[in-house]
């Protein structure tokens, strides 16, 4: 037994220690939110000093005689006739005028530097207004991704000559067409329009957002409904015995089941039993709301558990079924949690690749979706395959559409605060 | 009731879309073909008569299987591989009864490559093998853990730097080929070998694992990071496909192997030691059922010479008297046997 004066003594002394304590435990909190801080203002830094580029690209202007011969040969300046027609040879006339290319060799390196995107460009002026045919306008073309390259100085006259994909007398036309004030730097009008393309400067994440979109719509339509049931019934109605107590156990491993095996999942039942094509967002969408499932049912038993017990007696005495009790009261205080939990879930998906590789969502599709019933990929999967390009100028565009998920992402978390933040309810 | 209104719109939408034909074509298999499939899926998309081709990167094994798995619309018209099916791929094809056409359409190079600033590299096939196996015969007495810490332990012509090679993952195609023409071919052409070999009862295969001890490093599949990575090491090597060092000249250099540097021409000649034919299989079933599979096959023939688009993207071209052969080919559609295997 310590007496008073000896207890008094002995915390007097240990006091300097526990606020050092305290101050170092502290220091320790506020260490490791501002390392967080920093790795994520590096990675924000890179990923937007990288990607900003790729939303842009330079253009250079040329007058294009739109001769009605050479285009249209049919002369009736519909689908088929246009793609008979040599546009080609249109744009190579283009070309040649404007950078006085004569030689052969100067011709064919002439036109390398025009992108090979510049052809559907014509055509689609055309299909869009037919009387411009046989007319001479200016018009401006996406640069070729090399030319793209060297006037963005990462190649440059210093390396040897052999070495680098644009050669000395591509460099002058360059040069000069600049000199012209033909060429321009500007947001590229096909990263928003553009689908997937094998020429960096053509390819956009149009057909991968749809894409995303389109897999999303399917997974919350399944997802929510069911998630939401799933928890009401679990929390709300089902008895407490063996049975119940399994189903959650084995709710809460599937929420830490690799992605990856819902994909193989979905290719074994909803590709090969079912019928469904591969690469469709349906089949995608059943994937995600598989993997997705367990995170909503555990976030909406959680909500459904946070309403107070009171607020269900109140409405039993007042004469309430249990089905108005839940639907009544219950649920619509619930909802805000629920809500929350499912948009994380969404997100989830949205970021999500190892599945849809199983099911053939991981393709080169050029054609943007039209429904969940046609071929698609999404945007992580763009992601994905970009950065495994060998040409050059995607390493940009990639980064780009690291930005666009981002973006997304951010949308999507920002409007579960607001939904809690409007719907919150405290008791 | 609410499941079973879910379980019957289920079974309305599977049977409904069973029904549905498709209308594009589809592929899948190597990544190694993959970025010259999808230039041509693209250019054939270009086409208003037909819906560009849906081309997927799952690698050759999965090709092969691929183009021999079914018939009906939701497997593959095609499968792409950068290794030829054997005659047990093709036993597949015939026992689930399915006629495949074999397509060879060019050729690409495998390259150890390393920065401009760095030493360009001479070697054989022998002493690629030396530095990247597994194990290596010790004398005549046993076999031991590869000790070979820089490219000068192998040969004094080498140079005196640590090896260190960045290489694709025991996944890839390319890592399988490069083990089997550099790492099962390069053994028997060391000395002491095929003593090795014989004394304790092992195969050519036992040369062909790779080393593990940190001087080979598996990078993933992503080729553009072992390229980054290769600028900022000027004494590291990387070993990927042609088509990557051939995007980035301004940058790497491939290592001469056996005398010969690895560039479009010495590829296209066979002169450069590890190179590989690239391939795809038609199912000839699906032909006239999904629209435009002959017609995409053919698209491959306006692109393939020598100055078109896939060279540009570092497909090695095949020489003329090929390129003939199998556009009749794609025109014919002959059923692939035995014999095909053969020639």
């Amino acid at each position: 037994m310590l007496s008073p004066q000896q207890a008094t003594e002995r915390v007097a002394a240990s006091v300097g220690a526990r606020y050092r304590r305290e101050r170092r435990f502290q220091m320790y909190g506020k260490l490791a939110i501002g390392s967080a801080l920093v790795f994520l203002v590096l990675f924000m830094a890179n990923i937007l000093q990288k990607g900003i580029p790729g939303f842009f690209q330079h253009y250079v202007t040329l007058e294009v005689d739109l001769d009605r011969e050479l285009l249209d040969p049919m002369g009736d300046a519909s689908v088929d006739s246009l793609f008979a027609g040599n546009p080609r040879r249109v744009m190579q006339l283009a070309i040649y005028e404007a950078t006085g290319a004569e030689s052969r060799a100067d011709q064919r390196a002439a036109f390398k530097l025009v992108s090979t995107g510049a052809t559907n460009r014509l055509r689609d002026m055309i299909l869009e207004d037919p009387s411009i045919l046989g007319t001479r306008m200016s018009i401006q073309f996406a640069v070729d991704d090399d030319a793209d390259s060297y006037l963005r100085g990462f190649i440059t006259k210093a390396t040897e000559e052999r070495r680098r994909r644009v050669k000395d007398n591509q460099m002058d036309m360059i040069d000069r067409l600049q000199a012209e004030g033909r060429i321009e730097y500007k947001l590229s009008d096909y990263i928003f329009t553009g689908s997937d393309s094998r020429n960096p400067e053509l390819a956009g994440i149009k057909g991968a957002v749809i894409g995303s979109l389109l897999t999303l719509a399917v997974c919350l339509s399944l997802a929510f409904p069911i998630g939401v049931a799933a928890a009401v019934y679990l929390e709300e109605f089902a008895p407490k015995n063996r049975i119940t107590d399994v189903i959650e156990v084995n709710i809460n491993n599937l929420a830490a089941v690799p992605s990856v095996v819902y994909g193989i999942l979905g290719a074994a039942v909803f590709i090969n039993v079912f019928g469904f094509q591969r690469s469709w967002p349906i089949v995608g969408g059943f994937v995600l709301a598989l993997m997705t499932l367990p995170t909503i049912i555990i976030s909406s038993r959680a909500a459904l558990k946070a309403v107070p017990p009171s607020i269900r007696d109140a409405a039993l005495g007042m004469g309430a079924s249990r089905v108005q009790v839940v639907t009544h009261h219950v649920l619509p205080l619930a909802l805000p949690g629920m809500l929350t939990g499912t948009i994380i879930g969404m997100a989830q998906a949205l970021g999500e690749t190892a599945p849809l590789l199983m099911i053939g969502m991981v393709a080169f599709v050029v054609d943007a979706p039209s429904g969940i019933f046609s071929p698609s990929t999404a945007l992580p999967v763009q992601i994905y395959m970009w950065a495994d390009s060998a040409e050059r100028m995607f390493v940009a565009k990639t980064s780009a559409a690291i930005i666009a998920l981002l973006s997304f992402l951010v949308v999507m978390n920002a409007a579960a605060v607001v939904l809690r933040k409007k719907f919150e309810r405290r008791w | 009731m609410i499941a079973r209104l879910g379980m019957a719109a289920l079974v309305a939408a599977s049977v409904s879309t069973a029904a549905v034909a498709r209308d594009y074509v589809s592929m899948t298999g190597s990544s190694t073909v993959f970025p010259f499939a999808t230039i041509v899926a693209e250019a054939f998309g270009n086409n208003p008569n037909y819906k560009t081709p849906v081309v997927e990167s799952t690698g050759s094994s999965a090709g092969k299987r691929g183009a021999c798995n079914g018939i009906g619309t939701e497997f593959v018209d095609i499968g792409n591989a950068s290794s030829r099916m054997k005659s047990k791929d093709l036993a597949t094809c015939q026992a689930n009864g399915i006629d495949v056409t074999e397509v060879k359409v060019g050729y690409d190079g495998i390259v150890l490559a390393n920065s401009i600033n760095g030493p360009v590299l001479e070697v054989t096939k022998g002493q690629l093998w030396q530095a990247l196996a597994a194990k290596l015969p010790a004398g005549n007495a046993k076999w031991v853990d590869n000790p070979n810490q820089t490219w000068s332990d192998i040969d004094a012509s080498l140079p005196n730097i640590a090896i260190r090679v960045y290489g694709p993952p025991s996944t890839s195609g390319t890592r399988g080929s490069w083990e089997e023409m550099v790492n099962e071919k390069g053994c028997t052409k060391v000395d002491g070998v095929e003593a090795a070999l014989k004394m304790f009862g092992y195969d050519e295969e036992y040369c062909m694992p790779m080393r593990t001890d940190g001087a080979f490093i598996e990078a993933g599949e992503q080729d553009n990071l072992i390229v980054q990575k290769l600028g900022e090491e000027p004494e590291s090597y990387g070993i990927f496909g042609f088509s990557f060092l051939n995007q980035n000249t301004d940058s790497l250099q491939g290592a001469i192997v056996d005398g010969v540097e690895p560039n479009m021409d010495t590829i296209a000649a066979g002169d450069y030691p590890i190179s590989r034919a690239l391939w795809f299989y038609v199912k000839k079933p699906h032909v006239g059922v999904v629209p435009g599979v002959q017609e995409y096959a053919s698209e491959w023939i306006k692109h393939w010479g020598p100055g078109g688009v896939l060279e540009e993207a570092g497909m090695v071209p095949m020489p003329a008297a090929e390129r003939d052969e199998y556009a009749a080919v794609i025109a014919n559609l002959p059923t692939m046997t035995a014999e095909t295997l053969s020639k």
